[in-house]
């Protein structure tokens, strides 16, 4: 299980922002001179981290909006470790 | 807008949408780098587009995809439209990225564009190389600028990408340049030997740097790169080799019109910004869409897929990986653009990339050798 503390509240780096691109049908992070394109599954995390819901409460939006999806609590804290690994996010 | 007329979209190779447009504002700058991408014959080259035109092509790069906007030059700060330009670029949904010099920005100006929409502020040291020692012996005036608007930036909030170009001159400082890149909390930094185009490549014998000096400097970056890993600091080091080295050409734009868009200051569309130089015709967007520039024109589809390539490419199971590499470097080397780039060791040319190692270990040029990027010299080359 990740060391991740459910309270942290994630926020995007400075100089990162998230959208949404029609033309490559996905989302993506753009970053000075940079873009990277996101699965579904990264960009339903992505769009969730806002600077104000804590771990905690992305997870339950989530598993509520998705009850279907087995793992999904652990999907999401792999997934946030490897953004604040690749400086993508930070956490207060 | 004239869209009628044949397309020269090659069959059974659809291109993916331009993801970045630059747009070069202007060739006005108040610097003189011998390594300036601009073309030598720049000084006859003075016509720009206007606000209205620029905001338009802004408008029609984002509708095919683009999401990066670099504004550039010269030395984009001398456009007095650049915040509403900023503005309308923000609004439309783009990334923007301002890549400039520093010379002209002040905190009020750094204010303004971040109130506008600016994400991010590239400074390039990019100066005439007699200032770049200054700054590295820790004095002189327009570096004491840069220090200042490197600064501003970041108490802006923005986030920082300090450009180093290196050269033979300077490249041995490479752990100085480090140290104030750090110290000045940049987020990325880009160490970059300059790439031999335009200015760079008339210069050529006196900035490029030797093997035994690149190894050095990239060393030094990597030993950096750990210590700041093991810090679990965020700045990036990017350390961007002359292909001078290679035995295999770099795969050039990611290949010919796959990516990025380049607007020249009068409107000439390019699939890179040294692509002028070609013996090719590109359109403008003064008189063409560029959804038909992109996917229709003739200069756009010259060098897409690989029908084109003669040998050694054309039967190399390599032309998937790096599209036969440069074609400017083609042309400007070996005087034939379909050729493989000479960096490839299986070009017939790839003596000449020999013969360049060669000198810049036995008879490289001194700084004041140098051709500084001016009018003046401009008008001189391309006296014609
Ligand atoms: S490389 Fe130097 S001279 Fe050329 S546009 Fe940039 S700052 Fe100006
Ligand atoms: S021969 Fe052409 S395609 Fe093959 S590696 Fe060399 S440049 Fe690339």
């Amino acid at each position: 299980m990740s060391g991740l503390n459910t309270e942290l509240v994630p926020v995007l780096r400075r100089g990162f922002r998230f959208q949404w691109e029609p033309a490559q049908g996905c989302h993506v992070l753009l970053y000075p001179e940079g873009m990277i394109k996101l699965n579904d599954s990264a960009g339903a995390i992505l769009a969730e981290v806002d600077g104000q819901r804590s771990i905690g409460a992305i997870v339950a939006d989530l598993s509520a909006r998705f009850p279907d999806v087995q793992g999904i609590a652990e999907d999401i804290m792999v997934f946030l470790e490897v953004a604040r690994e690749r400086f993508w996010i930070e956490f207060r | 807008m004239n869209d009628s007329g044949s397309s020269f979209a090659k069959p059974g190779h659809i291109p993916g949408p331009p993801l970045w447009l630059l747009a070069e504002l202007t060739y006005r700058c108040p610097l003189q780098c011998p390594y300036c991408s601009n073309p030598l014959d720049f000084a006859k080259q003075s016509e720009e587009l206007t606000t209205a035109q620029w905001i338009e092509v802004f408008r029609q790069a984002r509708e095919l995809g683009a999401a990066q906007l670099g504004f550039s030059g010269g030395e984009p700060l001398v456009r007095q439209d650049l915040t509403e330009l900023i503005r309308a670029a923000r609004e439309l949904g783009y990334y923007t990225n301002l890549i400039t010099s520093g010379i002209g920005l002040s905190e009020e100006r750094i204010a303004e564009f971040a109130e506008a929409g600016l994400d991010h502020i590239q400074i390039s040291f990019q100066a005439a190389d007699e200032e770049v020692n200054n700054l590295l012996a820790g004095s002189s005036k327009a570096f004491a600028q840069k220090l200042a608007m490197a600064r501003a930036v970041k108490k802006h909030g923005y986030p920082m990408v300090l450009n180093f170009v290196t050269h033979r001159h300077n490249i041995d400082n490479i752990e100085r340049i480090i140290e104030l890149c750090i110290e000045l909390e940049a987020d990325f930094v880009e160490l970059a030997t300059c790439q031999f185009y335009g200015w760079a490549e008339l210069n050529r014998a006196g900035l490029l740097p030797t093997k035994a000096q690149l190894e050095r400097a990239e060393r030094i970056t990597n030993e950096w790169r750990a210590k700041l890993a093991a810090q679990g600091h965020p700045c990036k080091l990017i350390f961007v080799t002359p292909d001078y080295y290679e035995e295999r050409p770099k795969a050039c734009m990611n290949g010919w019109g796959s990516l990025f868009l380049d607007i020249t200051p009068d409107g000439t569309a390019l699939p890179c910004h040294s692509a002028k130089m070609l013996p090719v015709q590109f359109p403008k967007v003064t008189e063409h869409s560029l959804k038909h520039i992109w996917y229709d024109s003739f200069g756009f589809n010259r060098y897409r897929g690989d029908d084109w390539m003669p040998e050694p490419c054309r039967s190399c199971d390599e032309k998937d990986r790096d599209f036969g590499g440069c074609r400017c470097q083609a042309f400007m080397l070996t005087g034939d653009a379909d050729n493989a780039d000479p960096v490839c060791g299986k070009s017939q040319h790839h003596g000449l990339i020999l013969d360049a190692r060669r000198q810049a270990e036995e008879a490289p040029k001194g700084l004041d050798e140098l051709t500084h990027r001016n009018v003046h010299a401009s008008q001189l080359i391309c006296k014609s």
